[in-house]
């Protein structure tokens, strides 16, 4: 077993809309798609704000009215890119002083295409003394990947 | 069990793989497990046990109450989540952006 590096998580996904729609629906319109299940609110999320400016603040606002930050903005150039500091550690608590990056990029394809990529990186900073599972590490798919080595194993 | 097998074997289950995703979401205890999932407490427990003997999730006393969370030591399986993660949510954002008013 040695220590590896991680690689970053890098998902893209093609959409029929022009850049600008595109990134004003990811970045002002957030809490209409963020999957309400991600939640860190008590009372469950209500929306998720981000404030599109460098420094700006990145946070969910939960249906009883609290707060929870999850990171904040570190550059922000509509409607090319965006990048996030995602600031919540392994145990989903917002830490100041813990940071990854997120970061997304919006290119048009034609007048009503753009492929956004999305990667989250610096993974290594979750300081874990990650093991070497290349069944995991390779999977395109999360847990399909998983189980496909899972079941290669075990065959 | 060498750790990598044990790993496997207890993401193969599909119960303690919901378990490990319900954690990966947001940290809690046992019984908030049980009330959102039809598993009994009892099962949750067991499940919980192998989850943890795999450094998939750790727990953190609080008060009377265990909390569970990811094991950060086992940040494969915690990448593989986040991988899966954002999947899901741009699946969401280009049904979301697709379906937006012209406007």
């Amino acid at each position: 077993m040695h220590t590896i590096d991680p690689a970053p998580v890098r998902k893209s996904v093609t959409v029929r809309a022009p850049a600008e729609r595109a990134f004003d629906v990811f970045v002002n319109g957030m809490g209409s798609w963020w999957i309400k299940g991600h939640s860190l609110t008590e009372s469950g999320q209500k929306t998720v704000v981000v404030e599109a400016v460098a420094g700006g603040r990145w946070y969910e606002i939960g249906n009883a009215g609290e707060e929870r930050e999850w990171g904040h903005v570190i550059a922000c150039d509509r409607p090319n890119r965006i990048l996030f500091a995602w600031q919540l550690n392994a145990d989903f608590d917002f830490d100041p002083a813990f940071r990854t990056e997120v970061e997304v990029l919006f290119e048009a394809k034609g007048a009503n295409e753009t492929t956004v990529v999305l990667e989250h990186r610096q993974l290594a900073n979750y300081g874990a003394k990650a093991e070497e599972l290349r069944g995991v590490l390779d999977s395109e798919n999360g847990w399909g990947g998983l189980l496909a080595s899972y079941v290669a194993k075990v065959a | 069990m060498a750790y990598e097998d044990r790993l496997f074997a207890a993401l193969a289950d599909p119960t303690r793989r919901a378990i490990f995703e319900h954690i990966a979401g947001r940290r809690q205890s046992v019984a908030e497990l049980a009330r959102t999932m039809p598993v009994s407490q009892p099962a949750i427990s067991q499940h919980l046990k192998v989850l943890k003997e795999a450094r998939l999730v750790r727990h953190v006393p609080s008060g009377a109450r265990r909390i569970y969370s990811i094991d950060p030591e086992g940040l494969g399986p915690l990448r593989a989540w986040l991988d899966r993660f954002w999947s899901e949510q741009l699946a969401a954002f280009k049904g979301v952006v697709e379906t937006a008013d012209e406007s």
